[in-house]
């Protein structure tokens, strides 16, 4: 058995709940074969100053439409909702997709985003006919306020951008998920190894968003496989229903007929 | 006139965006901000610009 149904991320098909950056990989082919290899259907992006003469930008984008994938631009590096917003509205016409992954980000030491602006953001963008993919913490009333205005999707984060910790506080997460139940729920960063998107999934989340655990690996290739098997892993196990846990030991081989058995 | 491109100040014949970018000879995919507001493709020849406005111009990106 494997997960590979069908699930709906914003009214698309999608086969795989992984969604995969394109940044930090040490080639272009590199990068192309691990997204290929990860089984993902959705690469994030970005925009970036393009001054006169330069066309890497270019060979870039024309790499990454050929892998046919949905395209999920970001709005990294904003620091608030008026920058948000308006990189939001240059990627749409970039890239030709109402899909935003929104950053807003409140502190340079943690990458953890600004609540206020975020949402603030994510409303004028709904607005506007965006489908939103906020970037979160794992704070539930942040979660709830971006569901209030509008967002489908909410991608709460495991740890901060890059620092490869996994799901730092399972309790918000799982509170966040029993909450929230009927929203479209991504981790989005500090995924670090392929256990920690094993471990998303059993919890429940749709889908978990990830760039560094795979690009920055040793062999980024076989790490984007290892995700597309814990992920497959994660959901079996979300499905399948996990057994309730207990305070004590319960012997799980039968002591009917043991061998030397004796009352004393 | 002097207009800041991407943070750089340049002088410049143009009076719109549209003359600007066929100036700056940009192509393929990018969009632009002007004084920190987007400017749809569709109006930049209606775009007129003054001494010293911020031109933000973007092109596609790795990103995660």
């Amino acid at each position: 058995m494997n997960n590979n149904q069908a699930w709906l991320l914003a009214d698309k098909e999608i086969n795989s709940r992984l969604l995969i950056g394109s940044a930090l990989y040490p080639s272009p082919d590199i990068m192309r074969q691990a997204i290929q290899s990860s089984g993902s259907q959705v690469v994030t992006v970005s925009i970036r100053r393009q001054n006169p003469g330069d066309q890497s930008g270019q060979a870039f984008w024309h790499l990454i439409q050929s892998l046919g994938c949905h395209i999920l631009p970001n709005t990294a590096g904003c620091r608030n909702a008026k920058e948000a917003i308006t990189t939001a509205q240059m990627a749409r016409e970039i890239f030709g997709t109402n899909w935003i992954k929104l950053e807003v980000i409140g502190d340079d030491y943690t990458l953890q985003p600004d609540p206020f602006d975020l949402v603030k953001a994510a409303q004028a963008l709904i607005e506007e006919g965006f489908e939103v993919f906020p970037y979160a913490s794992d704070d539930l009333v942040l979660c709830q306020k971006l569901v209030d205005v509008g967002c489908r999707i909410v991608m709460p984060w495991a740890s901060p951008i890059g620092s490869g910790k996994g799901i730092m506080n399972p309790y918000n997460m799982e509170l966040i998920r029993q909450r929230l139940p009927s929203t479209t729920l991504i981790v989005d960063a500090g995924i670090g190894k392929p256990s920690h998107a094993a471990q998303a999934l059993e919890m429940g989340f749709d889908g978990v968003l990830l760039n560094s655990a795979v690009a920055l690996a040793d062999d980024p290739v076989k790490m984007a496989q290892a995700f597309k098997h814990a992920m497959n892993a994660g959901r079996c196990g979300y499905e399948a229903g996990v057994m309730p846990q207990r305070e004590f030991a319960s012997a799980s081989t039968p002591t009917l007929g043991t061998p030397f058995w004796h009352q004393d | 006139m002097i207009v800041i491109i991407n943070g750089e100040p340049r002088d410049t014949i143009a009076n719109n965006l549209a003359g600007l970018v066929m100036e700056l000879k940009i192509e393929g995919a990018f969009a632009l901000a002007l004084n920190e507001n987007f400017v749809p493709k569709s109006q930049y020849a209606n775009t007129t610009i003054q001494e010293n406005d911020r031109i933000e111009i973007v092109a596609p990106m790795q990103g995660g």
